[in-house]
């Protein structure tokens, strides 16, 4: 009975490449609370997927596994060939430099002008750059956001939706394969939202990055979504495009189209 | 009832700070060694204490020697004042009321720190940039206050005895140099030593129980605060505990 969940459930692909990620029969609890039941999902390279699911559902405890900073109970999850639960901390900070991360809170160090918080990752990770190649880095990631001006402020000093597009740079910078999109457009007016939804649009045909994204905005998940996948109940409930879901009549999904 | 959930929170919380304490240890010596941070946290956490320090030490030289004189000279050993008072900073006061003011201004800007990098996720994004973020926040905290006190304590109480000086003179007139004979001659190396020694321990609490009070904060701006203020409460009462077994350990060992 088991085997054959498993195998009902190992995830479709929709022909794009071959996949750059795949999660498997995913479980994480925190105590006796069950987060994640059984959740699998594929993506492909060059693809946009969306995750969809309500408030408190797991999309973020789903991301933070795939990243590493929280560790599944079981399952698989492999990214760019490599196993992330089973990787030494050296190995992990290797793969992480390929993939890219929006917290859905944006992160950014308060105690660092907007220039340290782009140069964080690239000072960081082990890569040779001369400082030249560094601050023209900072300053093609801050185009990409239309942000040059911000270089020299503090973050304390930015709006909302200008904070967020300062930690797309960051999350951008060393130019990742894959990016994890936690909720980008969260708390933003519907103009913002629309500014960084075009941005995620635009990196993702300038870079041909696959990118996973959460989200409960409607309208980011019409316009960017490859492939929209439902998690509920821990599980990936349903997945297909964003059309095919639109149609579905299984009211659990129609609750969210609505 | 309340009592026993006292004492298992007391005890749980024991614990988890001595986990933290192991893990802190495990980790300082190996690379990769955070030399910058360590630094920029040495001119924070020290350099930066500095007028506060002097200030209180100075005030509290001054009100002391005022205080004591009277009872002196009632006794008729007025001469004595300096070296009274002298010991008395040295070998107690100069130290505590310099940790009390450390733990105060530094243990609650290290549990406020960590715990707001905490909760809006910073300590998360540090770990995915490449950076052991427990490295890198934490050890350096730790390491800067434990060797900074030290270096704070020695100039409060240099401090600390100038206002004395100025206390002495409101009434005669001392010279300086005869001063501070009178205050060195009566003090000896274990006065010194154990007072110094006992300032990296408490160092070391105050970093410890404030990164350990910040790096589990609890989410919300309500953590925070609460990070900060029991971070305050935890390393001043420990400061004292630690003072306590310095008495009895340099009993022991005869240096009193
Ligand atoms: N570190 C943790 N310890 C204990 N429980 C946790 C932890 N992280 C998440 N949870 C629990 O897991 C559940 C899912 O949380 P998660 O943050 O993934 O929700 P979410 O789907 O991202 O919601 P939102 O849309 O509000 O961000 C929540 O009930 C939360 O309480
Ligand atoms: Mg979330």
């Amino acid at each position: 009975m088991h085997i054959a969940g498993n195998i009902k459930k190992i995830p479709q692909t929709s022909g794009q490449g071959e996949a750059v990620m795949t999660v498997r029969n995913l479980y994480k609890s925190f105590g006796a609370h069950r987060v994640l039941i059984d959740f699998s999902l594929a993506i492909n390279s060059g693809e946009n997927v969306v995750v969809l699911g309500k408030s408190g559902s797991g999309k973020s405890v789903l991301i933070k596994c795939i990243i590493g900073l929280l560790k599944p109970d079981s399952g698989t999850i492999e990214v760019l060939g490599e196993s992330i639960p089973e990787l030494s901390d050296e190995a992990l900070d290797e793969i992480r430099m390929k993939i890219g991360f929006l917290f859905q809170s944006n992160a950014l160090y308060d105690s660092m002008t907007v220039r340290g918080n782009l140069e964080f990752p690239l000072r960081r990770h082990s890569i040779t750059a001369t400082q030249e190649e560094v601050d023209e880095l900072v300053k093609s990631a801050l185009e990409d956001v239309k942000l040059e001006h911000t270089i020299d402020m503090m973050p304390a000093e930015l709006s909302g939706g200008m904070r967020k597009r300062i930690a797309l740079a960051r999350t951008l910078i060393l130019k990742p394969a894959i990016i994890l999109y936690d909720e980008p457009t969260t708390g933003l007016d519907p103009i913002t939202s629309r500014e960084i939804i075009e941005l995620i649009k635009e990196v993702q045909q300038k870079y041909h990055s696959a990118s996973l994204i959460i989200s409960h905005d409607m309208n980011c998940v019409r316009m960017v979504a490859d492939r929209v996948v439902m998690l509920i109940d821990g599980k990936n409930y349903k997945e297909g495009t964003y059309d095919e879901l639109i149609q579905s009549s299984d009211p659990v999904i129609k609750a969210f189209f609505e | 009832m309340l009592r026993s959930q006292f004492w298992k929170n007391f005890l749980q919380e024991t614990g988890e700070i001595a986990r933290f304490t192991g893990r802190l240890f495990s980790q300082w010596f190996k690379p990769r060694y955070e030399i910058r941070e360590f630094l920029r946290q040495c001119y924070i956490i020290g350099y930066k204490s500095l007028p506060l320090i002097a200030l209180t030490t100075f005030i509290m030289g001054l009100v002391l020697t005022m205080q004591i004189r009277p009872f002196l000279v009632d006794y008729g050993v007025e001469s004595q004042l300096p070296a009274m008072v002298g010991i008395a900073i040295i070998r107690e006061i100069g130290p505590v009321i310099t940790a009390l003011i450390f733990a105060g201004k530094i243990g609650s800007s290290i549990g406020a720190e960590l715990g707001s990098m905490k909760v809006t996720e910073q300590i998360d994004a540090m770990e995915v940039s490449g950076t052991n973020p427990f490295k890198y926040l934490v050890v350096t905290r730790v390491m800067a206050a434990t060797f900074m006190l030290p270096l704070l304590v020695v100039l409060g109480d240099a401090v600390a005895l100038y206002g004395t000086y100025l206390g002495v003179n409101m009434t005669g007139v001392t010279n300086f140099g005869f001063f501070w004979t009178k205050v060195f001659r009566n003090l000896s190396f274990g006065d010194v030593l154990p007072a110094f020694v006992k300032s990296f321990f408490f160092g070391f609490a105050v970093g410890i129980v404030g990164c350990y009070k910040g790096y589990y904060s609890k989410k919300g701006t309500e953590g925070v605060g609460q990070s900060a203020n029991s971070a305050v409460v935890l390393s001043s009462v420990l400061i004292f505990i630690i003072d306590l077994i310095a008495v009895q350990v340099t009993d022991v060992l005869g240096l009193n």
